[in-house]
């Protein structure tokens, strides 16, 4: 039998998940993107990690950015190049352009020093890994299309043969189209790996593609990435996340005895429920209700801010009768507000799970998701729900988002269109204009593996939080935008008509 | 005429590398007489001297001295080209036909 391919993990957070374990061993990888898609920060993320993370020492053959200048640009995430290097785990080849440099071609020549040097580089470090950024400019360097090619050609099966893992790294010209120029593809590599760094309605949007793994499996398609200091490149493979989570009968309390029952019996502890109302319906003192309900049965809780200040939810919650600062320093509440607009909503995704993690919470309430809706396209949005919901789910935490409606009545919002089919509760929070008055009405739209009550009831909030009431009997509409009285008589006829049916 | 010192870097003894030191010897001798010095060095036996120069491709002919600093990548067999890189094309006249 055949032994298959062994993988050499690449420590690259999330891209070894949707690589299935990380680069074909001893081969070539193709890594290939527009400028500015992050291919030097992947090739120089792949030999760090080698080294900090795997154990493999590694060469880094750069003919684009001078090592100089590599050294301090990487500093921001973490990589103290220069220690590596003396501590014998990394070495350069330096075949970056010497502008000051005239160069004359006389007749024919090969890249023998460059390979002489990349071997001895190699042996001197016992590298494991090579990088060669970028390939394309050896053909800005050197006029000779054909013979550059079979030279790198040359290069190339020179690494096969030192069994090293290497990556190249490639410019595209265009996002969409060829896999990069001068047809390096076709020669050097049996994998190819695509950054993307696209425009979407006027926002950036970085995703990888593992285009082929030759001889071994990969997940296919677009995965969203970020590159964030101390840490690069982070792929998050949202797709890929299995729903393999257990769904458990135990009910936790949402804050309220009222919704409580409303639901059947309290929330599922590893559901996610979203709430939908349109702005001063209610959302945030729901959210303050989650909380206290959280600590009185002595959970911990997380709460995600992204409308509020810290200062604003802290004076909501106390004329609620809530004390947020007493549950912070208790260490049943953690409140982290921050602006959508201060990070891309992979780096918020990133950043959630890092919240999480540390505090370790039984619930996340998110205020709102709406809120980070506007600062990403619908399907980055899409993604971000998906990601943070399988995250929190699989770690058996009720969750709880809230969705702003753009108009006062009725209606729905482009958030719950996209996200509602994820969550298992969604709870409505209408206004209802009745006699010239706005009140407003509550409802369980849905509630997944429990029976919930149907009637829209009236909502009432005071100095205490809020009260359910009785529901309206009388009105139809609510849900549509726009309420009509029933008269009793016709209410008294239509039951009598059903019950006359039922017997 | 001052002195010139050439540096020839080659990966190994192939036929291109000697027939690029023979072309040299030979312009040199013609054109420089005794006032030259030729080292060649073998980037196999000595690569952290290549790495030093940055030298990528192979044959590279450094004219270090007289200034400026040239480089002339290839096996130097087209002679015309070789006398340009190496400043000498100009040696005997104004310095404005050079591009011609």
């Amino acid at each position: 039998m055949v032994e298959g391919l062994k993988k050499t993990p690449t420590g690259i957070r999330g891209f070894d998940f949707i690589a299935d374990g990380g680069l074909p061993q001893g081969r070539t990888v193709l890594v290939a993107g527009s400028a500015g898609s992050g291919k030097t920060v992947f090739a120089t993320q792949f030999l760090a990690a080698g080294v900090q993370v795997e154990g493999e020492n590694g060469v880094f053959v750069t003919f684009e950015e001078h090592p100089k200048d590599l050294r301090r640009n990487m500093v921001s995430f973490g990589w103290d190049i220069p220690t590596l290097e003396a501590e014998g785990k990394w070495a350069f080849v330096d075949a970056s352009p010497e502008p000051a440099q005239e160069v004359e071609i006389v007749g024919d020549y090969d890249f023998g020093a460059l390979l002489a040097r990349i071997e001895h580089a190699a042996r001197s470090v016992s590298a494991k890994r090579i990088v060669l950024d970028s390939i394309g400019c050896v053909f800005s360097h050197f006029p000779n299309v054909s013979r550059v090619r079979y030279e790198l050609f040359r290069i190339a099966s020179a690494l096969r043969e030192m069994d090293l893992t290497a990556v190249l790294t490639a410019e595209r010209t265009e996002e969409y189209g060829d896999i990069a120029r001068y047809g390096v593809e076709e020669f050097v590599a049996d994998s190819v790996v695509i950054l993307r760094n696209v425009l979407e309605d006027e926002k950036r949007r970085r995703t990888i593609e593992i285009l082929k793994l030759r001889g071994t499996t990969h997940r296919k398609g677009e995965y969203p990435f970020t590159v964030i200091p101390y840490e690069g490149i982070i792929v998050i493979p949202l797709s890929a996340i299995e729903l393999k989570q257990r769904s458990a009968n135990v009910r936790v309390t949402s804050g309220n005895p009222d919704l409580d029952r409303m639901c059947g019996g309290g929330l599922f502890r590893d559901s996610i429920i979203l709430i939908s109302g349109a702005t001063g319906t209610g959302k945030t003192l729901m959210v303050t209700h989650f909380v206290s309900g959280a600590a009185a049965s002595g959970e911990r809780c997380l709460l995600l801010a992204y409308e509020e200040s810290r200062e604003q939810l802290g004076r909501n919650a106390i004329g609620w009768g809530v004390d947020f600062d007493a549950l912070e320093k208790q260490g049943k509440l953690k409140v982290v507000c921050e602006y959508p607009e201060s990070a891309s909503l992979e780096d918020h995704v990133i950043h959630i799970k890092e919240q999480i993690d540390s505090f370790k919470p039984t619930r996340v309430a998110i205020d709102s998701v709406s809120a980070l809706e506007r600062i990403s396209t619908i399907r980055g949005f899409r993604e971000f729900v998906l990601a943070v919901t399988s995250f929190i789910k699989h770690k058996e935490i009720t969750g709880l988002f809230t969705a702003t409606t753009p108009t006062l009545t009725g209606g729905s919002s482009v958030t719950e269109t996209h996200i509602s089919s994820i969550t298992d509760t969604i709870i409505l929070l209408r206004y209802v204009e009745l006699y010239g008055e706005m009140r407003r009405g509550v409802t369980v739209l849905k509630m997944r593996g429990s029976p919930h009550e149907k009637e829209i009831r009236e909502l009432s909030i005071d100095h205490t939080g809020m009260h359910i009431g009785a529901p309206f009997r009388n009105v139809a509409g609510i849900l549509a935008g726009n309420p009509v009285q029933i008269a009793v008589a016709e209410m008294e006829r239509l039951d009598q008509l059903f019950t006359s049916v039922g017997s | 005429m001052s002195k010139y010192t050439l540096k020839l870097y080659i990966a190994g003894r192939t036929a291109r590398t000697e027939q690029a030191i023979s072309t040299l010897r030979q312009i040199c001798e013609e054109e420089l007489g005794r006032a030259y010095e030729l080292a060649v060095i073998d980037i196999l036996e000595r690569p952290q001297l290549a790495e030093n120069e940055k030298i990528l491709a192979t044959p590279t002919l450094v004219k270090e001295l007289p200034p400026p600093l040239r480089r002339v990548v290839g096996d130097l067999s087209n002679r015309e080209r070789l006398l340009v890189g190496l400043d000498l094309a100009v040696s005997d006249s104004p310095k404005l036909e050079s591009g011609d």
